[in-house]
């Protein structure tokens, strides 16, 4: 097992008029399945298709049509049990969800409330050097997605689209362990990059295949500390339920403004209904969805249209078995094997198409000098072009080739910034680039010396303020570089203008 | 375990189905009779019995992750009641 010794951070607290108090936090992220057709149908999953082209007679609730499991959103779910250390229920059941909403044809949202298909795991969740929350994860389920509805083509009507009906959801619960607005957008960040890690998810927030419902409370400093020694929830407070929350920022927004109104109303002597609320981004603070209290009798009962699913221990092994490498043990190997800071493994495997580019950059290469490569320059760039290291014009060999010519002293660091931005815009061979356009380090200590020598021969004036103040050899050097258009090595060309300056 | 006039009415939105005020009286006498059946049927033990899923021993069938439906917005869209632009349209919902 991945040795990570880590220190807990504290809670957040807030100052009320009267007294301090902590935030207690439990999310359930919504992570669309990545797959190609739908959990109980064979209509596609593809996002921004045209309004309910992708939809299956199934999926439209018509009379008498039977849902069919999709066994690859099954062995996706359980991969991402065990990518999150959590038992696998080889005996799961599906229920109906009752409640009546246009975009739901069904009447009702097939689900796992009784028997889901994962049991309790973990995520480890980092929050800076050396510190980390292990939030623990309760169970995690799979469901239908609903439709979508759109409520602004008409004054007077909703449209419905279909196409996201019936696509398979894992809904993953956590346990009420996060204790931050800043660790709740660190939780949903890094359950997104194990899940991109794993190919369950492809956790796009904006595309809504990544949605949380954040449930915040607040307590007196010590009672949570009760709360995890016997388990008894009374110990803590009533929570309310921030829905469908789709971006970091504004779940950190909502959670704070959601602990202060709380925090307010408590002080004042009132107590808490546990409610549904929608956080709104505009006016920047949250408010009670009425409608749904109602729509809360779920009716829960199983599907008479699905027999238990049962799994093989062996099927789940062979799962397990070809399990990649994930982001906490990638980047222990990456400071182990290449010397990189904590920092900057971080940075590298934050996503895995970057890590597998470092690490196709830095085999048998130097760590350190890949890593600052990768991240300064070429992350850098990238930035700057809004581009992906997907669409990175400088493929990880090209790089390797750049640091190849750095490491042998064919050029200099400098000229090898230059090189790179060739190959960025142009594209090419590094080593052939260098070669045409006579870009090699002169490392000729002759040429170095003829140049030092007509320096000193056209500043007379400076080379006589340099022999009184040693500092001025650097405006010298700098000549030479200039000279040799930034060829020349530049330890040698010290050296020797040194010794022509007889410092 | 007997279902009043009001639980009636609440069950009957919560399925948006519209009964008529008249009708709730013997609907909940109907659905109360539902339940004395289950409550009869609650007296025979059956601790450590398996709830029976199937009559035959069966697996739950499965299918393969491929694209094999969907397409044909026309039929889907065929029995709405209104229909713009390819979607259903629906009496405005607000959130």
């Amino acid at each position: 097992m991945l040795d990570i010794t880590y220190t807990e951070p504290k809670a957040k607290t807030i100052a009320g008029a009267r007294d301090d108090w902590e935030l207690v936090i439990g999310m359930e992220v919504h992570a669309q399945v990545s797959s190609n057709a739908k959990l109980f149908s064979g209509a596609s999953t593809l996002f921004g298709a045209e309004p309910n082209s992708n939809v299956s007679f199934v999926d439209a609730a018509m009379p008498g049509m039977l849902p069919v499991i999709n066994e690859y959103c099954v062995e996706q779910a359980v991969r991402t049990g065990l990518g999150l250390q959590a038992e696998i229920n080889l005996f799961s059941a599906f229920d109906r969800k009752n409640y009546f909403y246009p975009d739901l044809p069904q009447g009702y949202q097939i689900s796992q409330l009784y028997h889901p298909i994962v049991g309790e795991g973990e995520v480890l969740v980092d929050m800076g050097q050396g510190t980390a929350r292990l939030v623990r994860v309760e169970r995690i389920h799979l469901e239908q997605d609903a439709g979508k509805s759109v409520h602004d083509m008409d004054p007077n009507m909703s449209f419905v689209d279909l196409n996201r009906t019936g696509v398979a959801l894992m809904e993953i619960v956590s346990r009420p362990d996060i204790r931050s607005p800043e660790e709740a957008a660190a939780y949903v960040v890094k359950l997104r990059q194990i899940l991109r890690y794993l190919g369950t998810c492809e956790g796009n927030m904006q595309n809504g295949n990544l949605r949380a419902d954040v449930n915040v409370s607040v307590c007196r400093p010590g009672a949570y500390e009760r709360y995890r020694e016997s388990g008894d929830f009374g110990h803590l407070g009533t929570r309310c339920e921030l829905k469908n929350m789709n971006s970091m920022r504004f779940i950190q927004q909502a959670i704070d403004y959601e602990a202060r109104r709380q925090i307010a109303i408590l002080e004042d002597g009132g107590s808490i209904d546990q409610e549904t609320r929608l956080y709104d981004a505009d006016k920047g603070e949250t408010r009670s969805m009425r409608s749904k209290e109602e729509a809360h009798d779920y009716r829960y009962f199983p599907c008479p249209d699905l027999l238990p699913l049962t799994l093989e221990q062996d099927w789940v092994d062979r799962i397990k078995a070809g399990l990649p490498e994930l982001p906490d043990a990638k980047k222990a190997r990456f400071i182990a094997d290449f010397g990189v800071t904590e920092y900057d493994a971080s940075v590298l495997t934050a996503d895995i198409a970057n890590a597998a580019y470092f690490e196709d950059v830095a085999k048998g290469r130097d760590g350190k000098q890949a890593a600052n490569w990768v991240i300064n320059e070429l992350f850098g760039r990238l930035n700057k072009d809004e581009k992906n290291i997907q669409d990175s014009p400088v493929s990880a060999a090209q790089l390797g080739k750049i640091l190849d010519l750095i490491s042998s002293g064919d050029i200099s660091g400098k000229i090898a910034k230059d090189l790179f931005e060739i190959v960025y815009t142009e594209g090419g061979d590094p080593a052939e680039i260098v070669e045409a356009r006579g870009m090699k380090q002169v490392t000729d200590l002759g040429a170095i010396e003829a140049a030092v020598d007509q320096i000193i021969i056209d500043n007379p004036e400076q080379v006589e303020k340099a022999k009184q103040n040693p500092k001025l050899a650097g405006w010298f050097v700098g000549q030479v570089m200039k000279a040799t258009g930034g060829k020349a090595n530049p330890k040698a060309v010290n050296q020797i203008v040194r010794q022509k300056l007889t410092f | 375990m007997s279902i009043d006039k009001d639980t009636a009415r609440r069950v009957a939105h919560l399925a948006r189905i519209r009964v008529a005020s008249d009708d709730l009286e013997a609907l909940a006498g109907e659905l109360s009779h539902i339940l004395g059946f289950m409550e009869q049927l609650n007296e025979v033990d059956i601790d450590g019995v398996d709830p029976m899923t199937s009559v035959t021993p069966m697996a739950l069938p499965r299918r393969a992750d491929v694209v094999t439906d969907g397409g044909y917005p026309d039929k889907i869209l065929a029995n709405a009641p209104d229909a713009r632009e390819g979607f259903f349209a629906v009496p405005k919902v607000v959130e």
